[in-house]
């Protein structure tokens, strides 16, 4: 064991939560330690493939066979892929089990999947925050949408959320930029759905973490609108952990960050019933390290997270800390999607678009609000966009030959597809678990999933494919076609739940400041805590959520209550 | 436009999904790699410029569609897939030779036109049938290959590499070309 180094606050993870947790304590003046498992990605210098397009990769960004040899898991959607290569996970080190199909798709790097994230920016709603109630279905949030509201407020003006004003009281407005536009044909779309449905279903603006109008206080410049934010974005346009958050903590000189950092355990006092450091193997070199703190945030993301809590203070907890509510890596949820509708849009074909947009349209939820009642509870929103046809299409009765090529070399027709993105209900037997016979590279054990989407999910996305159809066909649609893709757990990538935050730590793993109700100087604010999934993306939510518990234990510790 | 929100509605042009590695045709990978030679190449240049001639733009040979054909097939296809692809060359040359009683390299443009349709309604009608035809891997890597190369993208698609603001009610007239990228 080498010396041991005190810092006020150890943040574990340098994600979208984290690099929040680092901007904020440091920010107050707290000598911050930000530990990262992976390697370090420097911001703007360190995106290989920033410049890059097509024709710049050896197969056009299609994955090769030795790029799905080192990926079974990645390789089963889109996120396999030449241009992001070396972004993801190596599976081989890391391993996990799949009692029941888990399609778990990490980042382990600074940034995080911060690099890597959709961007969608929405706050949950109040509705969301009372549905537990309501339904008496898991447990009650331990706060309302009041709590949050202020601190969604402040994230949003410093991350930078272009979108518009709805006046919508299931999705709550915030302090946008302007948004990034619809084209025409969309436009005229969310026209016609308007005045079919009355004003009940919407099609507007996505509300997007891409800036349109630049933060210079920030160093960064507005989208260019080159829709290649996965591979870094060189103006800073989107908001990242390299982009905003660290640069922010690292100003403050308060902040040492250490990649290539494992951290294998919460150290416990059982006296103190505190937390009192984190202990770390060096993923290059495998030497264990021991660093003190006075205050620890877990947000490693939501697995990782409870992951850590599952290996720590296991002399007093078998099952580890903060299993003592027998939740801990219970309650796993995510976004079940892969289901919508499409069609063809007659007309408009004196209409172009000039650009590449981060983000196309929003249609917020309409199911279960108000007095309506489905055969299941909760609801879904779709995400899509409108475009002409590109060169990857057929044209009817052309084969080959010059009059084909000069066909494909102009746009197509109008198109619009939509996917939905639905709620999945909390459900204590959706587990993760450690898997102790499975070790990864560093002799540690690894994570078993036993996850599965049930009824309610399951009659939600027959409404998920038949709304879809029925609003486009509304809208005059032509050719309406929907689908589902089908879906396995974690494809959403927004694992949440395995820490649920409560009022009571009988049934939860958190208090309402995300605190471990067993070590109340550990704080877990990323999706881990999450008590119910709301069907929007849910990574505005931990910004807000990790600002406001950095508020709260700051304040804690000035008053004594954490040491 | 963005990843997720889009569905895949276009059919392809050859009406089946990108071939090259899925699920779509992986059985007993017993075999060995088959390379590509440089005939190989040739040969595959002449029938992706047929797909896809130079006219007052460029064509596929232009882009060097053959040689990236070759990459294409040898890392990302399956060895089964491979085999298929290897295999339907020598089939094309068979019954080009049986046809014409010359090699694709000897015929005349109009032959070749003739040819290469033909067999791409061969092949339209297998996909049909939910078979496999090595003509739509050809094809399809004809297109892919073509339509993302600098040439196809820059000379015969456009591309703006920094478009710097985002107009969505562009005016658009017959002739105008399309993006290379979203």
């Amino acid at each position: 064991m080498s010396t041991t180094q005190h810092f006020d606050a150890i943040v574990v993870g340098s994600g979208i939560s984290g690099g929040w947790a680092a901007k904020e304590l440091t920010e107050k003046g707290l000598k911050v330690l930000l530990l990262e498992r992976g390697r370090n990605i420097e911001h703007i210098k360190d995106y290989v493939n920033a410049h890059k397009e097509p024709w710049d990769y050896p197969h056009r960004g299609r994955p090769t066979q030795e790029m799905q040899r080192n990926h079974p898991v990645l390789k089963r959607d889109f996120v396999l892929n030449e241009e992001t290569y070396g972004m993801w996970a190596n599976e081989q080190e890391s391993p996990y089990v799949e009692k029941k199909p888990f399609d778990w798709f990490r980042g382990y790097h600074v940034g995080g999947r911060s690099l890597l994230w959709g961007r969608q920016s929405y706050r949950l709603s109040p509705l969301d925050f009372e549905a537990n109630l309501r339904e008496g279905i898991a447990v009650d949030w331990p706060i309302r949408y009041a709590d949050m509201a202020p601190w969604y407020d402040y994230v949003e003006r410093f991350a930078g959320i272009a979108g518009s004003l709805e006046g919508l009281d299931h999705l709550p407005d915030g302090q946008f930029l302007p948004p990034i536009e619809l084209n025409i044909v969309e436009k005229d779309v969310a026209a016609r759905i308007k005045k079919a449905f009355g004003g009940k279903r919407l099609l507007i603006n996505s509300r997007t973490a891409n800036i349109t109008q630049p933060k210079p206080e920030q160093g960064r410049v507005n989208c260019q609108y080159r829709n290649k934010c996965w591979l870094g974005c060189p103006f800073g346009a989107y908001f990242s952990t390299q982009s905003s958050t660290l640069p922010a903590a690292m100003k403050t000189g308060n902040l040492t960050l250490r990649p290539f950092s494992i951290v294998s355990q919460v150290l416990y006092d059982k006296d103190k019933k505190r937390a009192r450091g984190v202990e770390v193997i060096d993923a290059e070199t495998n030497q264990t390290y021991e660093f003190t703190a006075n205050v620890i945030f877990l947000n490693a993301s939501s697995f990782n997270s409870t992951w850590i809590l599952m290996n720590s203070a296991t002399d007093i907890w078998p099952d580890g800390l903060g299993s003592s509510s027998g939740e801990l890596g219970h309650n796993v949820m995510d976004h079940h999607f892969r289901v919508g509708a499409g069609g063809l849009v007659e007309g408009y074909e004196d209409k172009y678009y000039f650009g590449r947009r981060p983000a196309g349209f929003y249609i917020p939820r309409f199911r279960n609000l108000g007095d309506e009642k489905r055969s299941y509870v909760r609801g879904f929103g779709y995400q899509g966009a409108a475009s002409r046809q590109d060169w990857n299409r057929d044209v009817a009765e052309m084969g080959v030959g010059a009059d084909f090529k000069n066909a494909l070399a102009e746009p197509g027709a109008w198109n619009i597809g939509m996917t939905a993105f639905g709620e999945m209900l909390p459900h204590h037997d959706n587990r993760i678990y450690l898997d102790k016979n499975v070790k990864d590279k560093w002799g540690l054990p690894v994570l078993g999933m036993d996850v599965e989407i049930r009824e309610n999910e399951l009659a939600m996305r027959k409404d998920m494919q038949q709304d879809a159809i029925e609003i486009l066909e509304a809208a005059g649609v032509k050719n309406v076609g929907g689908a589902d893709w089908g879906y396995s757990p974690g494809m959403g990538i927004h694992e949440m739940g395995t820490a649920r935050m409560g009022r009571d730590p009988k049934t939860s793993v958190l208090n309402g400041f995300n605190q471990v109700w067993d070590a109340p100087n550990v704080f877990v604010t990323d999706g881990a805590a999450m008590t119910s999934a709301s069907c929007v993306n849910p990574s505005l939510t931990y910004m807000a959520m990790t600002a406001r518990a950095v508020d709260h234990a700051v304040k804690e510790l000035k008053r004594g209550n954490l040491s | 436009m963005n990843r997720r929100e889009l569905l895949k509605l276009i059919a392809a042009a050859t009406g089946t999904a990108m071939i090259g590695g899925s699920a779509l045709l992986s059985g007993c990978a017993t075999q060995t790699p088959t390379r590509f030679s440089a005939q190989n190449i040739a040969l595959l240049d002449e029938i992706a410029e047929t797909i896809l001639p130079r006219t007052d733009t460029p064509g596929a040979k232009d882009a060097q569609v053959g040689q990236f054909m070759s990459v294409f097939v040898t890392d990302c296809y399956t060895l089964d897939e491979q085999a298929i692809f290897h295999k339907g060359l020598m089939t094309f040359e068979d019954s080009c030779k049986k046809t014409y009683g010359r090699s694709f390299m000897k015929l005349q443009q109009k032959e070749r036109e003739e040819f290469v349709n033909q067999l791409d309604r061969a092949a339209k009608a297998d996909i049909a049938a939910g078979g496999i035809h090595y003509f739509t891997m050809i094809k399809q890597l004809t297109l892919f290959g073509f339509f993302t190369s600098e040439v196809g993208g820059t000379q015969v698609l456009r591309h703006v590499p920094i478009p710097g603001r985002f107009d969505g009610n562009m005016a658009y007239k017959v002739g105008d070309r399309g993006w290379a990228t979203k």
